[in-house]
């Protein structure tokens, strides 16, 4: 099967990954001066208690010995206790990981949900004044800031106007449902909780639109030229020589076309929104792995960066798994080979 | 079997009357199409030839709405497709024309299928868009046209892509695609320029065969003489955006009277005796920003004469053979060495 034959070589390839951040992030967090015990014990500590938090945390043994107890906690999902939240790491990212997820599923699907169809009009109507817009939104998209962009819209929506929430992912006052799949919007469905599920749709808008739009001007642009290469070529000739709508010729027989060119770009923008989401969750105070990343940086908390940074980079290697089966999808020639 | 002789028609097909358009750009327009006026009647065969750039495809593609909108402009002319003036027609009214009254092939095969759509969806998207019939009903239909096309297994080919299929298979889908329909005229462009000498004649036969048995008027366009002359009823041969010659296939043949006909005949090397050197024309198609006065072959042509410099020449003769040229027939009569120049 085609399909085994992707996979089982890329779910290999992602343990040499994960071992090779392993190893580059243990030894940045050993490089890096500052020293996570006093971090802990505080700064008027006596050596003695330094010495006892060294002890505990393993620091005081040799580097070689504390890279393989980190491997082998690593192979068992353990990937340390955070030196902040004393939590184990694993349990953080459970806890903050469902939030980013969530935001940037909405986010990418607001950008593909605008992006497509604004790309697809501005290659149809090719210096139009569709395609005008399209190009000056897409421009802007790319170019502006996120925390410009953010800041901006609070300040429109929620300072000046009141329309929505600038903050959190619930109002207060309103008890989070029960954590199924940790998506706030799917568990309060799930329970029947509709003002929970308003508040969290409502919540979500502004971090969602803010992270999307400049994947949206990218997937905009990207779309907007396959869509004018693909719909010079023989075949959209031959469709318009038979006879067949204008809708069809577009969206069956040139878009689905279009689209192979732009799936590596979709992998892109998913990697994009995981590091526009640790900017956009600190504007609008969102409790996700950004905002967790952000504050344990700030402590040098080394346990929960590199979870963090280990659990990005399978992300990242699962990505790019999920966009060569999407190639397969939409590409016969690759399919069948 | 050479079918010759201009079979008398009842009613036309397509009747482009002294079409002209340019092409505006920014150096000025270019005149692609000037004055030019083809019928052809039901059921009947014809033939345009003449040089990549005359504006052969460009008089089927204005007479069928498919060139791009807004880089054009008409000039004069009309154009008559079974009674429809498709000029003045807009989009949706040409797709209803398109595939169910006019069928185009192209030339290029490898990549006049979609590549992602297999290839019986292909098919029955075209069926179902003009006729009342279901999925089933248009399968089924596909897969008769394809059989006729002398593809075998057709059922197994309608579940391919087209990259699986060879360029002669891939136009034979492409035919199947423009008769499914059952078009009153079928304008094959180029239709086997991008095939092997070997396939070409199948090809051609596919269609001829096919427009023979079901009264389709077939347009073959084409720069090479030899492949349209063994199809076709009438022959038009055009030079920069001009009809030049127009008669029956044989007689423009025997008694090519415009030296540009002439000279296109001694291209051939069917027509010339083993060893003796091949002739090319000497010189280029006009600029047609900028294009010569009097006859546009005149810089080309051993022929010219004051006149042709000074004065456009207009197709006259009987209907059995026209020619626009104001030395007609003299090149027959002189020997070759003997033209004026």
């Amino acid at each position: 099967m085609a399909i085994t034959r992707i996979i089982v070589p890329r779910l290999i390839l992602l343990l040499f990954v994960v071992l090779g951040v392993a190893v580059i992030t243990f030894t940045i967090s050993h490089l890096i001066p500052g020293d996570p015990a006093r971090m802990i014990a505080g700064d008027r500590a006596s050596a003695e208690t330094l010495e006892n938090v060294r002890r505990n945390l393993g620091l005081d043994r040799p580097v070689v010995e504390q890279f393989t107890i980190y491997i082998g906690n690593l192979l068992q999902g353990d990937l340390g206790t955070s030196l902040r939240t004393n939590r184990p790491v694993a349990a953080d990212i459970r806890t903050f990981l469902p939030a980013t997820l969530e935001l940037g599923t909405v986010a990418l699907f607001i950008a593909i949900c605008l992006g497509v169809p604004l790309g697809v009009l501005s290659a149809v109507y090719k210096d139009g004044p569709i395609d005008q817009i399209a190009r000056t939104v897409s421009v802007c998209g790319i170019s502006m800031p996120v925390f410009w962009f953010g800041l901006i819209l609070i300040y429109v929506f929620y300072a000046k106007f009141q329309i929505l929430p600038g903050s959190g992912r619930l109002a207060m006052g309103i008890v989070a449902p029960e954590r199924i799949t940790g998506f706030l919007l799917i568990d309060s469905l799930l329970q029947g909780r509709f003002d929970a599920f308003r508040s969290a749709l409502y919540h979500i808008i502004l971090p969602g639109f803010v992270l999307a739009f400049a994947n949206m001007g990218v997937i905009t642009r990207q779309i907007r030229a396959s869509m004018l290469d693909v719909l010079q070529e023989d075949y959209i000739r031959t469709a318009r020589a038979s006879g067949l709508r204008k809708g069809m010729i577009i969206f069956n027989y040139a878009l689905r076309n279009a689209l192979i060119p732009s799936i590596t770009l979709l992998g892109l923008a998913l990697g994009d929104l995981l590091y526009g989401a640790v900017l956009t969750e600190t504007i609008f105070a969102w409790p996700g792995m950004g905002t967790y990343v952000v504050t344990s940086i700030q402590t040098l908390d080394f346990p929960a960066i590199m979870g963090f940074t280990i659990v990005a980079s399978i992300g990242y290697v699962l990505i790019n798994l999920l966009v060569d089966l999407a190639y397969m999808l939409a590409d016969p020639q690759i399919r069948e080979v | 079997m050479m079918t010759t002789g201009t079979a008398e028609p009842r009613g036309q097909a397509l009747a482009i009357n002294n079409l002209s358009l340019e092409f505006p750009t920014f150096s000025g327009a270019v005149k692609a199409l000037d004055d030019v006026s083809i019928s052809v009647g039901k059921a009947e065969i014809v033939g345009i030839v003449g040089e990549s750039g005359c504006g052969k495809s460009v008089t089927t593609m204005a007479a069928t709405g498919l060139l791009p909108k807004g880089r054009y402009r008409v000039t004069g002319g009309t154009v008559r497709l079974f009674g429809h003036s498709t000029l003045s027609m807009d989009d949706s009214q040409l797709q209803d024309l398109r595939g169910k009254v006019v069928s185009t092939i192209f030339q290029e095969p490898m990549n006049a299928l979609n590549p992602t759509i297999r290839i019986g969806r292909q098919l029955t998207d075209v069926i179902m868009r003009h006729e009342e019939v279901g999925p089933a009903d248009a399968r089924r239909i596909a897969r008769d046209i394809l059989a006729d096309m002398l593809i075998g297994e057709p059922e197994r080919v309608m579940n391919l892509y087209p990259f699986e299929l060879s360029g002669g298979m891939r136009q034979r889908v492409l035919i199947a695609m423009a008769f499914s329909c059952n078009p009153g005229l079928i304008i094959a462009d180029e239709p086997t320029t991008a095939l092997d000498v070997t396939v070409q004649a199948v090809i051609l036969r596919l269609i001829q065969n096919r427009a023979r048995r079901t009264g389709t008027a077939v347009i073959f366009i084409s720069h090479n003489v030899a492949v349209v002359s063994q199809l076709c009823d009438r022959l038009y041969v055009m030079y920069a955006g001009r009809i030049v010659e127009h008669g029956a296939t044989r007689t423009v043949l025997e008694t090519p009277q415009h030296p540009y006909t002439q000279a296109l005949l001694r291209c051939l090397p069917e027509r010339v005796a083993p060893k003796q050197e091949l002739e090319a024309i000497p010189g280029a198609v006009p600029n047609l920003l900028q294009p010569p006065s009097g006859c546009y072959f005149q810089p080309r042509c051993k022929e010219a004469v004051e006149q042709c410099r000074s004065q456009t020449p207009q197709l006259t003769g009987a209907d059995g053979q026209q020619v626009a040229c104001w030395r007609r027939g003299v090149a027959v009569e002189l020997p070759e060495q003997g033209g004026r120049r």
